[in-house]
C-alpha cells in the first residue's frame, strides 16, 4: 500500500460465553457506518461490548486508527476507550436532567473542545433537543429518549460511536421519527459508527460496510452493495432482496417534480421534492422493482432504463431466478439486482456476461 | 415543667449525640461493606453478609457479653483505652458508640446494599463508556441512586440506637452524662419509683417511633412514585 495506511478499526475475539461459542475477526474501514448484522443470538451485541471492554475475553485483540485498546498483554477499560455507546434502552440518569445527562460524558477541560470536537448546539440541532433540554427523562417518549442518549454518546467526543440495536425497542412510527436523525448524523460527522441490527430497513439506510455473522462467527464482510448483491449470501436471495446506492442530487425539475440523481454508473430520474445539487441521498431499488430487457424500449412509461450487464444468476425457488448485474464496463462498479422469472430468463436466451437493459420501476429515496 | 428533676434531660441529649455519632460511623463504615456486598462476585461474601445480619438474631445481652470482653481491660479495648491512659473502653461513651455501631451495622447495611443491588449493571456501564472512572461513577451515578436506601438506613440506623437497651446495660452501665442513656434512664425512673418523670420519657419515645414510622413509609412512596 503506498502512502498512509487507511485508518480502520481492527477487532478479533475468541472464547467461550456461556456455552457459545464467538470466535470473529475483522477488519474494516474507520469511517462511515459498518453495520453487524444477522439473527439474534449470533453474538453481535458480545462483540459490540468486547469492543467497548464491557465484557472481556482473555483472546481478544481490539485496535482503532492503530491505537491498540486490548491485546494479549494489555486491557484497556471502558472509561478508557475513546467510544460513545448507545444501549438497546436509552438508559438515561433518572436523576439528571436531559442537560445533565448530555453533559455527563463531555469533557470539562475546555482546551479539549478544540477543532474536531462534536459541539453542543451542534448536537443539539442534529437531534432535535432544543425543546428537551430541562425535562427529566421520565417525561420524555422512548423516541425522545433514544435520541438523548445518542446526544449524549455524540458529546463524550468518540473516536468511535457503538450502537446496539438502538432502534429495535422502539415502534414503527417511532423508529421511522429517528431514522432521518440517523441519516443526519451519518452525513454530517465523520465519525466511523458500529452499528448492530437484524433489521434490513436500517442496514439499507444506514450502513456503509456490511458484516454479516452468523453462529458467533464472520460469514462475510464488505462494502453494502457487494454484500446485498452476493447471490451466495442469504440476503440476495431474500423474498424482500435490494441494493443500496449513495447517490447525488445533480438537477431537478420543477414542471415534473423529478429529481436526477448520480450514482456510479449511471443517472437516475426520482420523483421526489427538491434537493440542492450535489446533496447526498442514500438510495434503494428493490430486486422485484427491476426487469430486464435486450432492446432499450422505444416508449415506455418507465423512467429508469439503465445499460447493464449480467454478472450472475442464481435460481431462487422453482421458476424464478435472480440476476446480479453491473452498471459500470469494468464490472468494478455497483450491481443491482433483478428477480425475474425462469420463463423470462429462457425466452429471452440471457447468460451471464450479455450487455442488457435494466428497467427500474421504483426507487426508494431516503426522505428527511 | 414544674418540678422536674434537672437532669432529665441530660440522657436525651446523650442518646441523640450518641445516635447522631452511631449513624455517621456507620454511613461512613456500612457502605463501602454495602457496596462490596451488592456488587462482588466472590462466594464467601454471604458469609460476610451474615456475620453483619447477627446482631439481628442475638440477645442484646450475648452481643453486650462479647462486646465487654473484647472492650475490657483484657482485649483489645483495654490496649486501646491505655494509648490515652485509661483502663478500659466499657462503661465509656467510646465504647458505647462501638457497640452500637456493631449492634445497628445491619439496619445500615441491608437497605444500602439492595439500593446499590437494585441499581443493576446497566447505569455503572453508560457512565464508563462515558468516560467516568470507577470513582465518579460511584459518586456521580451509584451514590444518587440509591439516595432512598441512605435514607432508610440512616433513619433506621439512628432509631436503632436510640432504642438500644441490652447491650447498654451489658457495656455501659449506668453512668449520668457518659452512659445513661434514655432508655436505662427510663428503666432507672421506673426502678425509684419516678413514674411521672419516666412517663414522659416514654411518651417522647412512643412519638419518636410514630415519626420513624411515618417518614420511612414517605421514604418508600416517594422511591416507589420516582422508578415508575
Amino acid at each position: 500500500m503506498t502512502g498512509a495506511a487507511p485508518k480502520t478499526i481492527e477487532a478479533a475475539f475468541r472464547g467461550m460465553l456461556g456455552g457459545f461459542r464467538l470466535d470473529a475477526a475483522f477488519t474494516v474501514p474507520a469511517l462511515g457506518v459498518t453495520a453487524l448484522f444477522g439473527p439474534s443470538g449470533c453474538g453481535k451485541t458480545t462483540i459490540l461490548r468486547c469492543i467497548a471492554g464491557l465484557q472481556r475475553l482473555a483472546d481478544g485483540f481490539c485496535a482503532v486508527d492503530g491505537d491498540v485498546w486490548q491485546d494479549r498483554t494489555s486491557f484497556r477499560r471502558p472509561h478508557e476507550r475513546a467510544i460513545g455507546y448507545v444501549f438497546q434502552e436509552a438508559s438515561l440518569f433518572p436523576h439528571l436532567s436531559v442537560r445533565g445527562n448530555l453533559l455527563y460524558g463531555a469533557p470539562r477541560d475546555p482546551r479539549v473542545a478544540g477543532a474536531g470536537t462534536i459541539a453542543f448546539d451542534e448536537v443539539l440541532d442534529l437531534l432535535g433537543l432544543e425543546q428537551l433540554l430541562d425535562r427529566s427523562p421520565h417525561n420524555l417518549s422512548g423516541g425522545e429518549r433514544q435520541r438523548v442518549a445518542v446526544g449524549r454518546a455524540l458529546l463524550s467526543q468518540p473516536k468511535l460511536l457503538l450502537m446496539d440495536e438502538p432502534l429495535s425497542a422502539l415502534d414503527r412510527l417511532t423508529k421511522d421519527e429517528i431514522l432521518p436523525f440517523l441519516e443526519r448524523l451519518h452525513e454530517r460527522l465523520a465519525l466511523p459508527v458500529i452499528y448492530v441490527t437484524h433489521d434490513t430497513t436500517e442496514l439499507e439506510r444506514l450502513a456503509d460496510h456490511l458484516i454479516l455473522l452468523q453462529a458467533g462467527a464472520v460469514a462475510a464482510a464488505g462494502p453494502l452493495n457487494r454484500l446485498q448483491s452476493d447471490p451466495a449470501l442469504p440476503l440476495a436471495t431474500a423474498r424482500d432482496a435490494a441494493v443500496s446506492f449513495d447517490a447525488t442530487a445533480e438537477s431537478y425539475d420543477p414542471t415534473y417534480g423529478i429529481l436526477t440523481m448520480r450514482i456510479e454508473g449511471g443517472r437516475l430520474l426520482i420523483p421526489a421534492s427538491d434537493l440542492a445539487a450535489g446533496e447526498r441521498r442514500r438510495i434503494r431499488i428493490a430486486a422485484s422493482d427491476v426487469s430486464l430487457t435486450l432492446e432499450p424500449p422505444k416508449a415506455s412509461s418507465i423512467l429508469n432504463i439503465l445499460p447493464a450487464r449480467i454478472l450472475s444468476r442464481t435460481p431462487t425457488g422453482q421458476n424464478e431466478v435472480i440476476v446480479v448485474l453491473t452498471l459500470t464496463a469494468d464490472g468494478a462498479g455497483p450491481r443491482l439486482l433483478a428477480r425475474i422469472t425462469r420463463r423470462s430468463w429462457e425466452q429471452l436466451k440471457l447468460a451471464e456476461g450479455m450487455p442488457v437493459f435494466a428497467q427500474v420501476k421504483g426507487v426508494s429515496l431516503a426522505r428527511k | 415543667m414544674q418540678g422536674l428533676p434537672p437532669d432529665i434531660w441530660q440522657p436525651v441529649r446523650l442518646t441523640v449525640e450518641l445516635a447522631a455519632i452511631t449513624t455517621l460511623i456507620l454511613l461512613l463504615l456500612g457502605t463501602p461493606i454495602a457496596w462490596w456486598l451488592a456488587r462482588s462476585k466472590v462466594w464467601w461474601k454471604e458469609a460476610v453478609a451474615t456475620l453483619v445480619a447477627m446482631p439481628l438474631v442475638l440477645p442484646p445481652t450475648v452481643l453486650g457479653f462479647y462486646l465487654l470482653v473484647v472492650l475490657g481491660p483484657n482485649g483489645p479495648g483495654g490496649a486501646i483505652a491505655g494509648l490515652w491512659g485509661a483502663r478500659t473502653l466499657a462503661f465509656t461513651f467510646e465504647g458505647l458508640v462501638i457497640g452500637s455501631v456493631v449492634y445497628s451495622m445491619p439496619f445500615v447495611v441491608q437497605p444500602i446494599r439492595n439500593a446499590f443491588a437494585a441499581i443493576g449493571d446497566r447505569p455503572l456501564e453508560v457512565a464508563a463508556t462515558l468516560r467516568a472512572s470507577p470513582a465518579r461513577a460511584f459518586w456521580t451515578v451509584a451514590v444518587p441512586l440509591a439516595r432512598p436506601g441512605f435514607l432508610t438506613g440512616a433513619v433506621l440506623g439512628f432509631a436503632h440506637t436510640v432504642g438500644e437497651f441490652g447491650v447498654v446495660l451489658m457495656i455501659g452501665g449506668n453512668i449520668p452524662g457518659s452512659t445513661k442513656v434514655l432508655s436505662v434512664a427510663i428503666y432507672d425512673y421506673v426502678e425509684t419509683s419516678q413514674w411521672r418523670e419516666a412517663n414522659i420519657l416514654a411518651a417522647g419515645m412512643v412519638v419518636f417511633a410514630f415519626a420513624v414510622i411515618l417518614s420511612m413509609t414517605l421514604i418508600e412512596k416517594r422511591v416507589a412514585r420516582g422508578g415508575a
